[in-house]
């Protein structure tokens, strides 16, 4: 037990003493729930729009009204043509071009259909289609409000209503994401590369001489990084609740039990890994390409899972992340709790048993040479 | 009294490299054993066997009458390593490296205080300072302090002067000789011929096969045939010349003089120095001397070679 604790001592040393593993524990969680919260927004919010209004009338001036008074349009530009459109596109300053035919509110009123043309700008796929629907949907919703005013037309109403992130927002989506990235860095990378540091100072072959045991050293590296993971995770909670109005729905203690146990999956990861690698070159290569890079991309942190082919999809089951963001996004957004997520949560306790004993097994009393 | 070392027909393969060839030798309780030879003469690859770090491919090996294969727990209990390249904690300070070594042998700083006073008492002005920022011969006597804490009874000590000023290489063997008086069993290998005198006995080992064992007084007698040394102001013509010459066996650059062997049987070096003088080497000084542990082992190693 001394011994173990003089290890986890000396870890924490190594810890405080580097700067850049210091830099990478502590400042990484916060800049990364930044960047994703405020740059990388793919929220709509405030498209220029550039409008050519062949009409000229009061109907077409209340639509334009309408779509200038909702929060995710302003108008930009009025236009005399439709090579005005297009111009204001290239200038970058409109997003979206909207043309109202002659005699808008005339047709209208009359139960004529006129049929309003929506441009977007392209070159944005995603959001090109973001800002479309959602352009059609006010001025539909306008159209609506419009005729009926003067006709009862038999129209069938469909009222979508997004449940539990009504503002579909995109924080929602990211802090369990960034969660995971960070206990995954924190914990498979951090460990991986301190035992790989260890074997290429030659100082595990002092470890190995001394009559410390395997436990003694497994333990001994993992519990700091057990602990750091874990405070990262609750700057990372904090953070999303604070800064970013994150619900948080479910049970606190479950959620924590869960970080605690997604930090054990990476460190069993980060163990299983330095007990190949013989150098932090190779730990580090392998923990990117093998845990990082497939997190990112497929854990449906950042793209959904549905969206993939097949293949993609059953790959993505074995990636411990996936199971984590579920866990936690149920947690948080739909206040979910053990019932629902006791499939997930087995699955990633199975994980970590099996690398933790892979791991353990692969961590011999002697050199390998 | 059984032997602190024991190694029965050792060998050990690395893929297609040979470390170690079937070697045998004991090493006496309370015994300083050095082993000489060159870098790649497999000492590294015999001490990760001594202390129970790799498994031999066969051969018997015991330390402190202790299997380095089945009861290898027990014999990393009871020995002290010091790897060949300095393997402390260099962010940790001095001390905290020492205290993290003691605790993990079960034992702390006080209770073997007096086994490493000699040397802890250099140490202590550096205290704080991390060890990664101490000078070539402090980084030694600290790990050599690390590998005392928890009072081996067997030292391994893989080429611990290599890179350290003459001074403090001296003042280290110095502190070896008090462990030695203390009772404690040392394996030393080193690269410097002139330490391999200060040991009790020395193994001369090149490309895994030990070459000879002896005393340092005895190990001179190993070798036969005369050897003259020479001194002229062109060495390097004097060199070529030697080793051209059919009365010279081999020739080698020791210090200021070359030491020319002559060939088996042949005792009569005056005419050889007549030979040299006629040649235009009109500054030649020689003399007959007496072979030093270097003359051994070169003689050896060609002996080997050939």
């Amino acid at each position: 037990m001394k011994q173990y604790l003089a290890f986890v001592k000396k870890e924490f040393r190594h810890i405080f003493r580097d700067k850049r593993t210091l830099l990478i524990l502590f400042g990484m969680p916060v800049a990364q729930v930044m960047i994703f919260g405020f740059a990388l927004n793919n929220e709509i919010d405030n498209a220029g729009v550039a409008i050519y209004d062949m009409s000229g009338d009061y109907e077409s001036t209340l639509l334009q009204n309408r779509l200038n008074a909702s929060s995710y349009f302003f108008i930009e530009r009025e236009c005399e043509s439709t090579d005005c459109i297009e111009e204001s596109f290239r200038q970058g300053k409109a997003r979206v071009g909207i043309i109202i035919p002659h005699n808008f509110g005339k047709d209208l009123l009359t139960g004529q259909k006129p049929e309003i043309k929506i441009v977007s700008d392209a070159s944005d796929p995603n959001q090109a289609q973001v800002l479309t629907s959602y352009a059609t949907a006010i001025i539909l919703s306008h159209v609506r409000d419009r005729a009926s005013v003067v006709q009862q037309a038999p129209v069938v109403n469909a009222i979508p209503r997004m449940i539990f992130n009504p503002e579909l927002k995109a924080v929602y989506m990211f802090v369990p994401g960034v969660m995971g990235f960070i206990l995954l860095l924190v914990s498979a990378m951090m460990t991986s590369l301190t035992i790989a540091r260890e074997k290429e100072l030659g100082t595990m072959e002092l470890l190995l001489v001394s009559p410390l045991r395997s436990w003694h050293i497994i333990f001994g590296k993992v519990t700091p990084y057990w602990l750091l993971s874990f405070m990262n995770a609750i700057i990372v909670v904090l953070l999303g609740i604070t800064v970013f109005d994150m619900p948080m729905n479910g049970s606190v203690p479950l959620l924590l039990a869960s970080c605690l146990l997604f930090s054990l999956t990476a460190l069993a990861l980060g163990i299983f890994i330095s007990s190949k690698a013989n150098s932090q070159m190779t730990a580090m290569f392998v923990s990117m390409m093998g845990l990082l890079l497939p997190t990112i991309l497929l854990s449906g942190f950042i793209f959904p899972i549905e969206n993939m082919p097949i293949v993609l999809r059953v790959i993505s089951n074995i990636i411990p992340a996936k199971w984590f963001i579920l866990i936690i996004k149920g947690l948080m957004i739909k206040g979910s709790g053990m019932s629902i997520l006791w499939k997930p949560i087995s699955i990633l306790a199975f994980i970590t048993l099996l690398f933790g004993i892979a791991a353990i097994k692969n961590v011999k009393p002697r050199l390998n040479q | 009294m059984k032997p602190a070392i024991s190694i029965q027909n050792l060998s050990k393969s690395y893929k297609e490299v040979e470390a170690l060839k079937s070697i045998s030798f004991e090493v006496k309780q309370g015994e300083l054993f050095g082993l000489i030879g060159p870098d790649g003469a497999g000492k590294s690859t015999l001490f990760r066997i001594l202390t129970t770090l790799t498994l031999a491919d066969s051969g018997i090996v015991r330390v402190m009458d202790m299997d380095v294969v089945q009861d290898f727990r027990e014999i990393r209990n009871r020995i002290g390593y010091m790897p060949g390249r300095f393997s402390l904690y260099q962010d940790l300070t001095v001390a905290e490296n020492l205290e993290f070594f003691a605790t993990i042998f079960g034992t702390t700083i006080e209770e073997n205080y007096d086994l490493i006073r000699d040397i802890y008492v250099q140490l202590e002005p550096f205290k704080t300072r991390p060890a990664g920022k101490l000078s070539g011969g402090m980084k030694q006597k600290l790990a050599l302090c690390c590998a005392l804490i928890h009072k081996p009874e067997v030292l391994f000590l893989d080429e611990p002067t290599t890179g350290v000023d003459p001074v403090s290489r001296k003042e280290f063997w110095q502190m070896l000789k008090r462990l030695k008086n203390e009772g404690i069993a040392i394996l030393v290998s080193t690269p410097y011929m002139d330490e391999a005198a200060l040991c009790d006995r020395i193994a001369l080992v090149q490309k895994g096969e030990i070459l000879s064992i002896a005393s340092p007084d005895t190990i001179n007698e190993a070798f036969h045939g005369t050897l003259v040394a020479m001194k002229s102001h062109r060495m390097y013509e004097l060199l070529t010349t030697l080793r051209n010459h059919p009365k010279v066996a081999s020739c080698y650059a020791f210090g200021e003089f070359l030491n020319a062997a002559l060939m088996d049987g042949d005792e009569d070096w005056q005419s050889l120095e007549m030979d040299i003088r006629h040649k235009g080497f009109d500054d030649l000084v020689a003399y007959e001397t007496t072979a030093g542990i270097e003359n051994v082992f070169m003689q050896l190693l060609s002996q080997a070679e050939a």
